[in-house]
């Protein structure tokens, strides 16, 4: 029995071991936002938060995950309205869509480490996350969208509490 | 003439085998009834379990394989170059434990390498460290074990073939590389620096896997102190000096690494080091793991050598984004975006903690690819190295070709030292070492 925590609520899952954690995910709980790309770790798309860091979870058995937080895209906000999920939706980032979820969650993981990053952070951050529809023009301008306004938020907050 | 050298040389031979088989026999000592764990005070106890935790009793006396084993209960598989050898089982148990060994049993066994029966004990039981442990600490240590539950269990057969008596055998072998003898303080260092001594010296037995062994199986001293080892595969890098990251280990470094089993610059412990951290030093006095942080850094000379630290860190720094910026045409470049990039890639002015920066770490600079490549294979899990974060498994994802690739980019652009050779060989024999995954996304 593998225990963890799964966008914030205690799960117990009764699979071998070695089961990767997108399997998990998707067969076993449910939650189908995260996608399978690759199986092999070298495209992004079923990319996730363990311990809020961007982890691949195709390649990623459910062993090495007992105890730790696991966040998904359908977990990444209550709402739907993280500032990258706004940002992505008034850009219009997605074409096919397919990458997107994983897309989005190595930027949270991106802007957690490098709140306003550089071309380069975006460069050498993003860079493993393929997009077969090119929309790499927006989701750089998307990123550095949604760090602005995490930026004015955190200001405005800033202001309001002193 | 002749007649009477051949009659002294035989006189001191038989003088010399009578002083050996002197120096080979033991008395047993007496079994004793049962002990009452009431007569142990809590205080004692609780001595008792941080002497165990800085020991790692537990680690290598509780059967890890075949779906691990009862605390204590022995049956631990070590591989050694003569075979495999299986622990014993140290729980109060009377018939297959250590419930009838008195304390002075107990104290001869740690401080001498002697069984409760006479018997000499392999050396894998590192009573070469344990011998430095003061009466004190023992007596803890007995009360703490002795207020553990019984566990009736016999460990499998030792693979170990003594020849000759094991007792001529070992008690050569002791002869040759055993000096019993309590821990010695200092007069030419503090307080803090003995304290650290003492415990790294003895109970934490750090040479035993940081220093290198010679064919009899004995730790290379004093020419190789903590030049660094090999246990369960993997590579237990140098702690002296010779250690090749190209920023020191220093006090504080040393002291995150062995309490929170990550070190901000030289990144997470993988392997047999990530229990040494999260099971045991994590829970004992913080002064004690600052004590061991403060000798080992004082044994590298780090505070002489910290100078550099400054120009390798923005060294390794500018290394992180190497071929991750732009446009690249090498395909191993193209593989190592791919597969490592997203979560190793490093700016200005220090990595971020969860980034473990490569250019740093022990991996890519010890003499072999050994680590780099188990951790590759394994991952990390949440439980070892950094708290709650976890690497993934490459078992499946990565050909010992890809593995060679990488390596070999990594040492060529992240290092300045000279490549590895056979990679693909070592990457398929380091595949041997790992359990394979058989459920894979690909």
């Amino acid at each position: 029995m593998i225990k963890f925590k799964l966008n914030g609520r205690d799960v117990s899952l009764d699979v071998p071991e070695d089961t990767p954690l997108l399997w998990a995910l998707r067969d076993d709980l449910g939650l189908t936002g995260t996608k399978f790309g690759c199986g092999v770790g070298q495209c992004g798309a079923c990319t996730v938060h363990v311990g809020g860091r961007a982890t691949r979870s195709c390649v990623t058995p459910v062993s090495a995950i007992e105890g730790a937080d696991v966040t998904t895209i359908e977990g990444l906000d209550p709402e739907g309205r993280h500032p990258l999920q706004e940002a992505w939706q008034e850009i219009q980032v997605p074409q096919c869509g397919y990458c997107q979820s994983g897309q989005i969650m190595q930027a949270a993981s991106l802007l957690r480490d490098y709140p306003d990053p550089t071309d380069e952070d975006i460069d050498g951050v993003m860079g493993g996350s393929l997009c077969r529809c090119m929309t790499y023009i927006r989701i750089r301008k998307a990123i550095k969208e949604a760090a602005a306004a995490m930026k004015s938020a955190k200001t405005e907050g800033d202001h309001s509490n002193g | 003439m002749i007649k009477r050298i051949l009659t002294g040389v035989a006189g001191v031979g038989i003088v010399a085998g009578m002083g050996f088989l002197w120096y080979a026999w033991w008395p047993a000592i007496p079994k004793i009834a049962p002990v009452q764990p009431g007569q142990f005070s809590a205080e004692k106890i609780e001595r008792g379990r941080i002497v165990a935790a800085e020991s790692y009793c537990v680690e290598c006396h509780t059967r890890q394989d075949n779906g691990g084993g009862p605390t204590l209960a022995g049956d631990y598989k070590m591989e050694t170059p003569f075979g495999d050898i299986f622990s014993s089982n140290i729980t109060p148990d009377p018939e297959t434990g250590i419930g009838n060994w008195s304390e002075a049993a107990f104290r001869r066994a740690l401080q001498y390498g002697v069984s409760r029966d006479g018997s000499h004990l392999l050396p894998a039981f590192v009573y070469d460290h344990f011998t430095k442990m003061s009466d004190e600490d023992i007596s803890d240590l007995y009360a703490w074990i002795m207020t553990r539950p019984a566990v009736h269990m016999t460990r499998r057969p030792n693979g170990f073939p003594l020849s000759i008596s094991p007792r001529i055998t070992l008690a050569s072998w002791k002869l040759m590389f055993f000096t019993p003898g309590r821990y010695k303080p200092d007069p030419n260092h503090n307080a803090e620096w003995n304290r650290g001594a003492y415990l790294a010296e003895g109970a934490a037995h750090c040479g035993a896997c940081h220093t290198p062994r010679n064919l009899a199986g004995a730790e290379e001293l004093p020419n190789h102190e903590y030049d660094g080892g090999v246990v369960d595969g993997w590579i237990a890098p140098p702690l002296n000096q010779n250690n090749p990251t190209p920023v020191v280990w220093t006090e504080d470094e040393l002291y995150q690494y062995l309490r929170n089993g990550v070190a901000p610059l030289h990144g997470p412990a993988g392997g047999p080091m990530s229990p040494v951290a999260h099971d045991f030093l994590a829970t004992v006095p913080e002064s004690d793991v600052h004590a061991i942080a403060y000798y080992f850094a004082d044994k590298a000379h780090a505070v002489e050598r910290v100078s550099g630290d400054k120009a390798a860190l923005e060294h390794a720094m500018a290394d992180s984004k190497k071929d991750l910026i732009g446009f690249s045409t090498d395909p191993d470049a193209r593989l190592y975006q791919g597969a490592c990039g997203a979560c190793h890639y490093n700016a200005a002015p220090a990595p971020v903690l969860g980034r473990p920066e490569l250019a740093l770490n022990n991996a890519l600079w010890l003499k072999e690819p050994t680590n780099l490549y188990l951790v590759m294979l394994r991952g990390l899990t949440a439980k070892e190295g950094q708290s709650g974060v976890a690497m993934p498994s490459f078992y499946n994802a990565l050909s010992d070709k890809d593995m060679a690739r990488i390596a070999a980019y990594l040492r060529r652009t992240r290092t300045t030292l000279p490549p590895w050779t056979d990679l693909e060989k070592k990457a398929a024999d380091a595949r041997k070492l790992v359990e394979p995954p058989v459920n894979s996304s690909h």
